[in-house]
C-alpha cells in the first residue's frame, strides 16, 4: 500500500491540518518510506494473537459517587484565546 | 563548589552546616547562566528557587526537612506546574499557563526539593535529537555540534552540564534512557504504571512513563522513591506496592542472572559501543553474576509496531489542541473548521505534523485492523519475548542506542532513520518494563557509552542494585 497526494490530502482533512504543495509532495514521500517500514509486520502470522491494549494488568477502579472540587470557572478560561463571562468564544459554527 | 557533585555525597554537609541549599541554587544558576548556548532551559526560576532554598534551609538546621531537602531539579516542560507556563516545546502553547500541579511535582515539593526550572524537548516529546523544540536545539554539553539525544534533551543536559542536581524527564520510546546514554548519566523509565501521569501533557498514553535523571544511581532510587505510588487522578496508575530503592542498592551482584538479547548485538551496533559492554560483562562474570545468552525474536519489528501504535496515540490526544479553549488561535478564520486548520497548522511544528498524518492514516476507516489491529497484536508478541526471557534471567543488559551522539542536522532529512535510531529502547515501553541507562566508558573522541538494562514489570530494585554496581566499576 503506498498513499498518493490525494490521500494526504483527505488525512489532512480528518486531522484539521492543510500543507502548502512543497510540503505535501515531502510528507507523501516520508509517509511512503515509514510505511514501506511498518510492511515489515506482514510478515508474522498473528492470527491467533490476542490484540494487547494495555501492558500490565488493570480492572476498572469503582469509586463512590461523590462531588469533590473541580477547575473553577475562572481557572479553566484563563488560558481562553477568547471567553465571554463563563463561556469560551469561537466563530460561528453554522454559515 | 562542583555542581555535579551528587546529592548522595553533599547532603551531609547540609545536615552539618558547611553548605546550605540557597548556595547549591546559586552555584547551579551560575553554571546555567555560563552555559546558555546549551540552551536547556525554557524558563528559570530564579528568584522562587532562591527563596524555597532559604526556607529548606531552616527546615534541616530544624531537623524537620523532607527526603530531598537540599536537592535542586529540574522539570521536563511537558508537566504541569501550577502558575508557571509549560509549553511542551511547540509555539501552539507558548503563553498556556498551567492551572495545576501534576501529581510529581506535587510529590517532589512535599519532599522539599528544590525546582529551578522548566527544560527544553522535542516538541510534545518527539523526537530522538531535541532538535524538534519549537524554541531551538539543545546541544551536546562536551561537543555543541552534536545532539545530547531527545526528546528529554533539556533535562538530561542540565544535570549532565552541572545546572541542577536531577531532573525529571518523561519516556515514551527511549526519551530518558536515550539522552542519559549520549550524555553520560544516569536515566531511568519505571515500569509503565510506577509513577502517575497526572499532570503530564499526553504523547502517546499507553507508553508514556515520568522517570528520573541523575549523576548517580543512589540519587535516581531517591527521586523514584518519592516520586512512585498509586494516585487515583491516573487511572493507569499501579496499586503495586513501593519498595525501599536504597536498601535495593547492596553492592553485589553475586549470584545475580543477566540475560544478554543475540538480536541487541547486531550489525546496526558500532564496534565501539559492543567492545565496552564486552567489558562489563566480564566484570559482571567475575563478580558472580551469571550470564545468558538470551533471544527475543521479534525485536526487528519493535519500531514498526511502535511507530503505529504511538502515533495513532498522538493524533488523538493531540486533538485536543484545536485553538478553542487554549493554546495558539489564528487569525481571521471565518468558521470553526478554518479555525481548528489554521491553528492546528500554524501551532504545530514539522514532526508532530507527520505524527498526526500517520496515526490519522493507520486509524482512517479500512486501514484500522491492518495496522493498528496488527500493531497491537505484534505488540503481545514482544511482550511475549520479554516474559519468556525473564523465565530464565533476573534482567537483560543491552545497548541504548547504536551510536554515540551524532551530529545536529545529520539525521533530520530522513525521519525513518532517525526512528530507526530508537531500536534498542522502544521495546520497553512495548513491553510496559523499566529500563535504566548506565554509563560504560566513551568513544574514540570522548563521547559517551551507554548501557542499557531492563528488567521485570515493577522489578526497579534489581536494575539499580546492578546499574549501581556497573557506576562503581566505572570510575
Amino acid at each position: 500500500m503506498s498513499v498518493t497526494l490525494q490521500d494526504v490530502d483527505k488525512i489532512a482533512r480528518l486531522a484539521r491540518l492543510e500543507f502548502h504543495d512543497e510540503e505535501k509532495e515531502t510528507i507523501t514521500h516520508q509517509m511512503n518510506d515509514i510505511l514501506t517500514h511498518i510492511e515489515k509486520l506482514n510478515e508474522l502470522d498473528t492470527s491467533m494473537v490476542e490484540p494487547l491494549s494495555h501492558v500490565i494488568e488493570l480492572s476498572n477502579v469503582f469509586r463512590e459517587d461523590v462531588v469533590k472540587p473541580s477547575l473553577p470557572p475562572e481557572e479553566a478560561l484563563r488560558n481562553a484565546p477568547s471567553s465571554v463571562d463563563t463561556f469560551f468564544t469561537v466563530p460561528k459554527v453554522i454559515g | 563548589m562542583n555542581t555535579r557533585e551528587p546529592f548522595d555525597t553533599y547532603r551531609s554537609k547540609l545536615s552539618s552546616g558547611e553548605e546550605t541549599c540557597e548556595a547549591r541554587v546559586g552555584a547551579y544558576l551560575s553554571v546555567l547562566a555560563e552555559r546558555q548556548t546549551l540552551n536547556a532551559f525554557l524558563c528559570v526560576f530564579g528568584s522562587e528557587a532562591h527563596e524555597q532554598a532559604r526556607a529548606i534551609d531552616v527546615k534541616i538546621a530544624a531537623g524537620t526537612a523532607g527526603p530531598l531537602a537540599g536537592m535542586v531539579m529540574a522539570v521536563k516542560d511537558v508537566l504541569c506546574m501550577k502558575g508557571t507556563i509549560t509549553t511542551c516545546g511547540s509555539k501552539i502553547l507558548e503563553h498556556h499557563e498551567a492551572v495545576y500541579d501534576a501529581a510529581v511535582i506535587e510529590k517532589l515539593r512535599d519532599a522539599d526539593a528544590v525546582i529551578i526550572g522548566k527544560t527544553n524537548m522535542d516538541e510534545f516529546a518527539m523526537g530522538s535529537s531535541n532538535e524538534n523544540s519549537a524554541y531551538g536545539p539543545v546541544k551536546h554539553p562536551l561537543d555543541e555540534t552534536r545532539v545530547p539525544g531527545g526528546s528529554s534533551g533539556g533535562s538530561c543536559v542540565a544535570v549532565a552540564a552541572g545546572m541542577a542536581t536531577t531532573s525529571l524527564g518523561s519516556d515514551t520510546g527511549g526519551s530518558i534512557r536515550q539522552p542519559a546514554g549520549l550524555c553520560g548519566i544516569v536515566g531511568m523509565k519505571p515500569t509503565y504504571g510506577r509513577v502517575s501521569r497526572y499532570g503530564l501533557v499526553a504523547y502517546a498514553s499507553s507508553f508514556d512513563q515520568i522517570g528520573p535523571f541523575a549523576q548517580t544511581v543512589r540519587d535516581c532510587a531517591r527521586v523514584l522513591q518519592v516520586i512512585a505510588g498509586h494516585d487515583e487522578r491516573d487511572s493507569t496508575s499501579a496499586r503495586v506496592p513501593v519498595p525501599d530503592y536504597l536498601a535495593a542498592i547492596t553492592g553485589s551482584v553475586d549470584g545475580v542472572k543477566i540475560g544478554v538479547p543475540k538480536e541487541y548485538f547486531n550489525d546496526a551496533l558500532s564496534a565501539e559501543i559492543r567492545r565496552a559492554l564486552e567489558t562489563k560483562i566480564v566484570i559482571l562474570e567475575a563478580h558472580g553474576a551469571e550470564i545468558i545468552e538470551v533471544s527475543l525474536p521479534h525485536s526487528e519489528y519493535t519500531i514498526a509496531a511502535y511507530y503505529i501504535l504511538a502515533t495513532a496515540e498522538a493524533s488523538s490526544n493531540l486533538a485536543r489542541f484545536d485553538g478553542a479553549r487554549y493554546g495558539f488561535r489564528a487569525d481571521g478564520a471565518k468558521d470553526l473548521t478554518e479555525m481548528y486548520t489554521k491553528s492546528r497548522s500554524e501551532g504545530f511544528g514539522a514532526e508532530v505534523k507527520r505524527r498526526i498524518m500517520l496515526g490519522t492514516y493507520v486509524l482512517s476507516a479500512g486501514y484500522y485492523d491492518a495496522y493498528y489491529k496488527k500493531a497491537q497484536r505484534v505488540r503481545r508478541l514482544i511482550q511475549n519475548d520479554f516474559f519468556e526471557a525473564f523465565t530464565k534471567v533476573d534482567c537483560l543488559l543491552t545497548p541504548i542506542s547504536p551510536t554515540t551522539a551524532f551530529k545536529l542536522g545529520e539525521k533530520m532529512s530522513d525521519p525513518l532513520q532517525m526512528y530507526l535510531s530508537d531500536i534498542y529502547t522502544v521495546s520497553a515501553n512495548l513491553a510496559g518494563i523499566p529500563g535504566i541507562s548506565v554509563p560504560a566508558g566513551v568513544d574514540a573522541q570522548g563521547l559517551p557509552i551507554g548501557l542499557q538494562l531492563l528488567g521485570k514489570q515493577f522489578d526497579e530494585s534489581t536494575l539499580l542494585n546492578i546499574a549501581d554496581f556497573l557506576e562503581r566499576t566505572h570510575s
